[in-house]
């Protein structure tokens, strides 16, 4: 009788025990951000008193000298993630509709695994794969004097964007209702047309969200960049900037923290440049979150 | 044009931009495994490099990504797990919880480099752990984090509601509940989602290169306070840092830690659709 009652007592602490630490751990994850932001913010503030703000943001980024202007890198990452983006988006779009619409269930499941498989190769292997091959590539047909430009960053960065884009298009397109395909074919529209102005346009939100996500990873990408890209900071508002190197801004953090004293100015703008990295991925993940829940209260609503 | 000759031009577009993307992988795939094979032996492999790299194996390397990925595992499954229960199970649907999952998205969404200056900034310097595989470890664990969280979710949630039903009205308590019968049910699928994580974890180099990698260090780590040889900043170094480096071993290199994470996700996929298979619900 005493037993039981102690074994009793033992499972009711055990499990008031085990459920204070799940409800704990919830509130773990908003602590990591914060405290990322927080390590951000203390290393990286100092940047904006100890450097006038005039050489911040000047084009010209020579550390050695001081010069510490950031527009170069900011500018090489908006046209690495523009090319990537230009590449990925609609190569990512027509797959996604290719695999979900198209084609028959036998070669969507090899094609799904095969896609998936880039997103797990290391993004370092990629950047090699890029060194050694791709960038000789981009020289010759290009006919440039050296092939790590910003287009072989693109080039590989669409590569690695595509299998977020694909499989959450994929998502969103297989999402939409069959009756919404049935009701078009049966008003006698082709497959292709119910595709465009049918099941597309049905699942525009989800692939809203497919093309923020896909930009956000090539945005934050750091290693296949920073060794294919060629590496040279400069602001050149050129149509030829794309074939040209340039240097973006998770390159020269991961190029230059290592060497720097740390609680230097040098120290503190590579944490100012995190900063900025930080501010602009949680902004676009913000966005392509509030498209995933539009898309769920739609769907909620439809349902009810 | 009538309309069903557009859609055979559309589609046939389609087949095209689809190879277009196929091809490239496979490309990729396949030269890294016929170039890498030619460098792969157990001198390759089980020996410290020498010779400033250039020559000799990759066994240091290997060991620190092996540590590396065993200390993410120690610090991200319990806790990715623990943030998955209290999603799938007791969360209600308020503002706190939606907190919780829009810090989730952004956890997923922070750069790799970044996660390598804030364990920079919190575990190298502020908490004194150096350059070393603890650092390291918990800067990988809180990047593999949102990963486990989300998968693990995934199948908790797959779990019928009947299941739960069941054992509560047979007295169970919501904590036996969970234990006995949401867990074991869940399992493969929280097993696949944490080698998913680690795989990607296995395979970053942004977030080693200031917590925990060293350049060229022949001997193996003996303690977590150390510092280490890792394979993905390994390749990196050879293939950009060292005049006169061996083709041959930078894609011996390339192909081993390629083959270390897609084998991962080898063994998650399968593990996911055997017992996709085997379930009765």
């Amino acid at each position: 009788m005493n037993a039981s009652i102690t074994e009793h007592k033992r499972t009711s602490l055990a499990e008031f025990a085990a459920e204070r630490l799940i409800r704990g751990s919830g509130i773990m994850a908003i602590v990591f951000v914060f405290l990322i932001f927080a390590f951000l913010l203390r290393e990286g503030l100092p940047a904006f008193t100890e450097v006038p703000l005039d050489n911040l943001f000047s084009a010209r980024w020579y550390p050695i000298e001081e010069y510490y202007g950031i527009l170069p890198l900011i500018f090489g990452s908006l046209v690495v993630t523009i090319g990537a983006a230009i590449i990925a988006m609609p190569i990512g779009l027509l797959t996604a509709i290719f695999i979900a619409e198209i084609a028959p269930r036998w070669l969507r499941e090899i094609l799904k695994p095969l896609i998936e498989v880039v997103a797990g190769i290391p993004s370092v292997v990629l950047g090699f794969f890029g060194v050694v091959i791709l960038s000789s590539l981009v020289r010759e047909t290009l006919n440039l004097p050296t092939g790590l430009t910003a287009f072989t960053g693109s080039v590989i960065l669409a590569y690695m964007a595509l299998p977020t884009i694909v499989s959450v298009a994929e998502d969103a397109l297989d999402a939409v209702p069959r009756s919404y395909r049935d009701a078009a074919l049966a008003l006698g529209a082709t497959k292709w047309q119910t595709i465009w102005m049918v099941t597309v346009k049905a699942g525009k939100s989800g692939i809203l969200t497919a093309m923020m996500l896909g930009i956000g990873r090539a945005i934050g990408e750091t290693m296949a960049v920073l060794m294919v890209t060629g590496n040279a900071a400069r602001v050149a508002l050129e149509p030829g900037a794309l074939f040209m190197p340039v240097r973006t801004m998770t390159a020269t953090i991961a190029a230059e923290m290592g060497e720097v004293a740390q609680g230097s100015a040098h120290f503190h703008v590579l944490f100012a440049i995190g900063i900025v990295l930080f501010v602009i991925t949680f902004l676009v993940n913000l966005v392509a979150s509030f498209a995933i829940f539009r898309q769920s209260k739609r769907s909620a609503r439809l349902l009810s | 044009m009538s309309r069903f000759a557009i859609q055979r031009l559309g589609i046939g577009f389609l087949v095209l931009v689809t190879i277009a993307v196929i091809v490239p992988i496979v490309l990729v795939v396949g030269t890294i495994v016929v170039q890498g094979l030619a460098a792969i032996n157990g001198e390759f492999l089980f020996s410290a490099p020498r010779n400033g790299m250039r020559e000799g194996g990759i066994w240091p390397a290997i060991v620190g990504t092996f540590w590396l990925t065993i200390g993410t595992a120690i610090f991200s499954v319990p806790l990715g797990v623990a943030i998955a229960i209290y999603l799938s199970e007791y969360a209600r649907d308020n503002r706190f919880t939606r907190m919780i999952r829009l810090a989730i998205i952004n956890l997923a969404g922070v750069p790799s480099i970044v996660y390598g200056l804030f364990g920079l900034g919190l575990f190298v310097l502020a908490l004194g752990f150096g350059s070393s595989i603890l650092a390291g470890s918990l800067t990988l664990s809180i990047m593999t984090l949102p990963v486990i969280i989300s998968t693990a979710e995934e199948a908790l949630r797959s779990v019928p509601q009947s299941f739960r039903t069941v054992s509560i009205s047979l007295g169970g308590t919501k904590w036996q509940t969970i234990r006995k019968v949401v867990l074991p049910n869940a399992l493969p699928g929280i097993i696949t989602g944490v080698i998913l994580g680690l795989e990607r974890a296995a395979g970053e180099t942004a977030p080693i290169l200031f917590t925990v990698a060293a350049f060229y260090l022949p001997t193996l780590p003996d303690s977590l306070l150390d510092k280490s040889m890792a394979l993905p900043y390994h390749l990196f170094v050879i293939s950009t840092q060292v005049p006169g480096m061996p083709l041959q071993l930078q894609f011996g290199t390339a192909l081993v830690l390629m083959a270390f994470v897609l084998s991962m996700t080898l063994i998650a996929t399968i593990i996911r659709s055997y017992y996709r298979r085997k379930r009765v619900w």
